[in-house]
């Protein structure tokens, strides 16, 4: 099977576009990978296109529509905030597969403003605050309380988190925000769902990223001094455990993705130099410290506190800015963290740069449950 | 002279709230009879170890123990706040999510593995579009 190259990979500035189509807003993230390859739309061989709010309406098709019908095949994937993760991956299995040389993975959202989660049976009667509440911010802050009563997590370990993000954000042109949010402010924000504050919750944004994907041939074809090698690419679906039908279990799926990372690439997680991770609420974090084996079991708080995960640290997490800070566009996230990813490989992160980055890794998950994993080296 | 007596008894707010004729209300779960998994709401297929047609009806206990939980601040519009969302592994197996009530929405005051009760009652006031009242349970300290 051949190895998988990322030839070409971006991503719009995050924001919101209200007057945009979702098809628009995902032609821009298309062209502008198109442009970091030197590759036209006539080259592509496939398409596999992310979006979740317009799911059944041919998203794919329709920005092909804005940008050049040249009647390649095309898939369109939904699977929650793994979508992006979801395109990506599709489109790395088709070269895996032999089937193409050249394809193009999109990722594109537009977001309502408001809660997410949690919304009514259509029969009977409202559950919403009568059995707990189903709204994302509460469903992580009792995934994060369970990591509380374990290890004795405190909700200032939890804001220390997105304080860091917020202060990545800074360091990146394309996060919806680049403001600096000190732990007061964090912890002080409106209470959300205790323990995450309105701070501590990802920023709905509307967003596009587009990822070239080429065969080793192709890439040697093209000149290799940007290319980025894809050592691992795993999902995983929620493997039974014993509260996961009333509490989405975002651990186990994430374990068993990464062991498969893992060995797929051949590195353990003292290799991976910087990540970006699901970071969708700060209690989400957490517990990905340790799902990921960036540190032992119980030591996430400590990973925090003593600086292992800032820029400059031992792992860097989420130096983008993450979901907290650069914004999360479901269908787009999972792609989005590739393009930060390889920006870092490529030694083109300006500011923000991770110093003599080789090995970075990706992790989306999305509720219900599926967890994206990839793992990416920069070509030597 | 005949008489047509309907007394309006509240429906279930969820399936696996079952309301007896007579005798108290509970929570009914379906258990594997391989592997002594527990779900709510009928099913033939165990998830964990993938019987068929091993299912076993129980009666789920009303005594548990708070797992983990939440402080919910802001909900959909019209929903009353601050209100604890709590997970709570039941005695005997089982785990369920509902509101724990009679209890200060204060962190310091919300212990981890606390015993907890459930209490059924009206569903706070919600009806559905027919008008008919709905029987829930919430989780009170025991
Ligand atoms: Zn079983």
């Amino acid at each position: 099977m051949s190895d998988v190259y990322v030839v070409g990979v971006d991503m719009i500035k995050f924001g919101r576009f209200p007057e945009r189509s979702v098809p628009n807003i995902g032609a821009e993230a298309a062209l502008m990978a198109l442009d970091d390859a030197g590759l036209s739309i006539k080259d592509m061989q496939a398409m596999y296109c992310g979006n979740l709010g317009q799911a059944n309406a041919m998203v794919g098709q329709r920005i092909l529509q804005e940008i050049g019908q040249t009647g390649m095949p095309v898939v369109n994937v939904a699977n929650a905030c793994a979508t992006g993760a979801t395109a990506f991956r599709e489109a790395w299995m088709s070269i895996k597969a032999g089937m193409y040389d050249v394809v193009l993975a999109v990722g594109v959202e537009q977001m309502g403003k408001g809660l997410l989660g949690g919304a009514g049976n259509s029969d009977g009667i409202p559950k919403e605050g009568l059995l707990g509440s189903g709204t994302m911010p509460c469903v992580f802050a009792e995934a994060g309380m369970e990591h509380a009563k374990e290890h004795g997590t405190t909700f200032e370990q939890f804001a220390k988190i997105s304080v860091k993000n917020h202060h990545h954000s800074t360091m990146n042109p394309k996060a919806m925000y680049q403001i600096e949010t000190p732990l007061d402010d964090v912890m002080n924000a409106e209470m959300i769902s205790y323990p995450n504050t309105k701070l501590m919750c990802s920023v709905n944004v509307d967003g596009s990223a587009a990822a070239i994907l080429v065969s080793e041939k192709k890439a040697k074809e093209l000149g290799m001094a940007r290319a980025v090698k894809v050592r691992a690419s795993a999902m995983a679906s929620d493997p039974y455990t014993d509260r996961d039908l009333v509490m989405p279990d975002v651990n186990a799926c994430t374990r068993l993705a990464a062991k498969d990372a893992y060995e797929q690439a051949g590195v353990g997680p003292e290799d991976i130099n910087l990540v970006e991770l699901h970071d969708c609420f700060a209690t989400a974090e957490m517990l990905h410290y340790e799902n990921l084996g960036l540190c032992k079991d119980g030591d996430a708080g400590k990973m925090i506190d003593e600086g292992h995960v800032e820029l400059g640290g031992r792992v860097p997490v989420n130096v983008s800015g993450g979901l907290l800070s650069k914004g999360h566009p479901l269908g787009a996230t999972g792609i989005a963290n590739i393009y930060e990813i390889c920006t870092h490989l490529r030694g083109e992160a300006g500011k923000r740069q991770v110093e003599g980055a080789k090995i970075g890794m990706t992790h989306v998950i999305g509720l219900g449950t599926a967890c994206g994993i990839h793992i990416l080296e920069k070509n030597s | 002279m005949w008489r047509n007596v309907t007394e309006s008894r509240p429906l279930p707010v969820v399936d696996y709230l079952k309301i007896p004729e007579k005798g108290e209300p509970y929570l009914e779960g379906y258990r594997c009879k391989k592997c002594g998994a527990i779900f709510l709401g009928e099913r033939n297929v165990c998830s964990k170890c993938f019987a068929r047609n091993e299912m076993e009806v129980i009666k789920l206990s009303d005594y548990g123990k708070l797992h983990s939980f939440a402080i919910v601040y802001r909900s959909f519009p019209g929903i009353d706040v601050p209100y604890v969302s709590a997970i709570v592994d039941l005695e005997g197996g089982g785990t369920i999510k509902g509101n724990l009530i009679n209890i200060d929405p204060d962190p310091d005051k919300i212990k981890f593995d606390m015993p907890v009760k459930l209490t059924y009652g009206d569903a706070l006031g919600r009806k559905d579009k027919e008008g008919n009242s709905y029987l829930s349970y919430f989780f009170e300290p025991a």
